[in-house]
């Protein structure tokens, strides 16, 4: 289904923003050029012009009429959806990534786990080293002529794993070698092991860190426990700023969760920020039910706060002590092409999921979902029509998505999550896309206002 | 960033350009679930060589 030409209006302060949904073109305009807008393509000049004239003077809305039917002509407003592109699965597909769940246990009990604080409705178990290598073997195997691989270490709790994270390193190292392959390594860990022996391997093999933190202490610990009850924060924080300082911010991630708990969680990602942390990420919680889960009830101050963190970022980067939100790092010149965007994440045959056992699944989200068992490391994948509905769950076969404004920036949202909710593959999570699209509006105002003052100086 | 009296454009769209060029897929995996920090795939740079 290839959607309409169409364009996004929205305010946040003083600050009004046009987006062209099909070009990705973004323009700030006056007050008059807002009104105009109102009516756009909807009524006639004249009619326009009448209904506006009680607020501005006729020759300042023919001025915003003109200047909006040049950008017509140049293609920056309402410009045409672009076709599917035929090859945007050219041939085989090649699998780019796996996600290792190294270990199913965890020396911590969030109350908010969506992998059952560790055991993902299973056993508790390790991935052994021979799960690991031939993980490392399919990767190779079926990564075509693809040069970078990448292995993301998870769980449960990598690093209680990490005879075999050591050993997938070397492995992957030396067979990619040998098949002119590199390999990007990411470990997630909630930082309860992270020592010093562990931080120097880490380093030293160049691998990525996502550390799980999720703000004030109150907050963190209300969620993040050990498995007696007791919180985590006052244990992991030392070990996690450790590891920041001694990594390029780049290369590591403070990642967090938000729940109904803290609906204020600005000030969590603030008190991050304060904590010395500059690459930061707090993510809404995903849950179906429990007293943390989102409703729709919270729209409100979610997106309140969500304005008041646009606020406090722009305030520090006025200040030089800048932070990084990753959901506001939107690139405006060298984001994803459109193929990209219209794809999507690639989970289900680009990426993959190995469990301890070996078995394959779409994404780690998916892992101990038996409906989603697509095969094993040792065996391939068995069901090829599952990948390839997988494939064909990109942002013109959702529905809901052409209608949508944000469907280019947010490629149909997170499909384990769409299925979690509703239960299919092409029917987007509604409370997720909500909170999508606010951080997004927030992400171009934020990056509009930079540029702004980039320009001025 | 070009400014008319009434409308600064930001950014002018380049969405439609990069059908021209195709996918090369170069760029990194990109989650779009919350626990692997993502939900949105614009916040990834073009991994494409000569960007």
């Amino acid at each position: 289904m290839i959607p309409e030409p169409a364009i996004h209006r929205f305010s946040l302060g003083n600050t009004k923003l046009v987006v062209d949904v099909n070009s990705g073109a973004l323009h700030q305009v006056d007050d008059v050029t807002w009104a105009v807008l109102e009516y756009y393509r909807e009524k006639e000049r004249e009619e326009i012009i009448n209904r506006l004239q009680g607020s501005f003077p006729r020759g300042a809305v023919e001025e915003a009429l003109a200047e909006l039917d040049e950008l017509c002509r140049e293609g920056l407003l309402y410009s045409p959806a672009p076709p599917l592109p035929e090859d945007l699965w050219p041939g085989e597909s090649q699998v780019k990534a796996l996600c290792l769940h190294v270990a199913h246990d965890c020396n911590l009990r969030c109350r908010y786990c969506f992998g059952d604080t560790g055991g993902y409705g299973g056993d508790r178990a390790l991935m052994s080293a021979e799960v690991g290598r031939r993980a490392v073997d399919f990767l190779l195997e079926n990564s075509g002529p693809r040069p970078l691989c990448e292995i993301d270490f998870f769980g449960g709790e990598p690093l209680l794993n990490m005879a075999v994270v050591q050993e997938v390193v070397r492995y992957a190292r030396e067979e990619g070698a040998k098949r002119g392959k590199e390999f990007k390594f990411t470990l997630t860990t909630n930082g309860v092991l992270l020592d010093e022996e562990a931080r120097s391997f880490l380093n030293e093999n160049n691998i990525s860190v996502v550390l799980s933190i999720d703000g004030r202490p109150e907050i963190h610990d209300r969620m993040r426990t050990f498995p007696g009850g007791r919180g985590s924060y006052h244990h992991i924080l030392p070990r996690l700023q450790a590891m920041a300082v001694s990594r390029p911010p780049e290369d590591c991630v403070i990642r967090g969760t938000f729940t109904r708990y803290n609906l204020d969680f600005s000030r969590d990602v603030l008190h991050l920020a304060d904590l010395g942390f500059s690459n930061l990420s707090l993510e809404p919680v995903v849950a179906k039910e429990g007293g943390y889960a989102l409703t729709w009830e919270d729209l409100p101050a979610i997106f309140a706060e969500y304005e008041a963190l646009a606020q406090a970022y722009l305030e520090r980067h006025r200040e030089g002590r800048p932070f990084s939100y990753y959901h506001f790092e939107v690139y405006f010149n060298q984001g994803p092409c459109l193929y990209k965007r219209i794809s999507g994440c690639g989970a289900g045959h680009e990426y993959f999921a190995v469990a301890p056992t070996g078995e394959l699944y779409p994404c780690h989200q998916f892992v101990g979902r038996d409906e989603f068992l697509l095969g094993t490391v040792y065996q391939g994948v068995l069901k090829p029509g599952l990948c390839r509905q997988f494939q064909e769950a990109h942002v013109y076969n959702k529905g809901e998505c052409a209608s949508c404004w944000a469907r280019f920036y947010c490629s149909g949202g997170c499909h384990a999550n769409n299925h979690l909710f509703t239960g299919d593959l092409l029917t987007p999570y509604p409370l997720g896309c909500e909170l999508s699209k606010k951080r997004i509006e927030c992400a171009l105002a934020v990056q509009a206002e930079l540029a702004a003052a980039g320009e001025e100086q | 960033m070009t400014t008319k009296k009434r409308i600064k454009t930001i950014t002018r769209g380049t969405l439609q350009d990069t059908l021209a060029s195709g996918g090369c897929g170069a760029c990194q995996n990109s989650c779009q679930s919350a626990c692997k920090t993502s939900l949105t795939v614009s916040n990834q740079p073009c991994a494409r060589e000569g960007q």
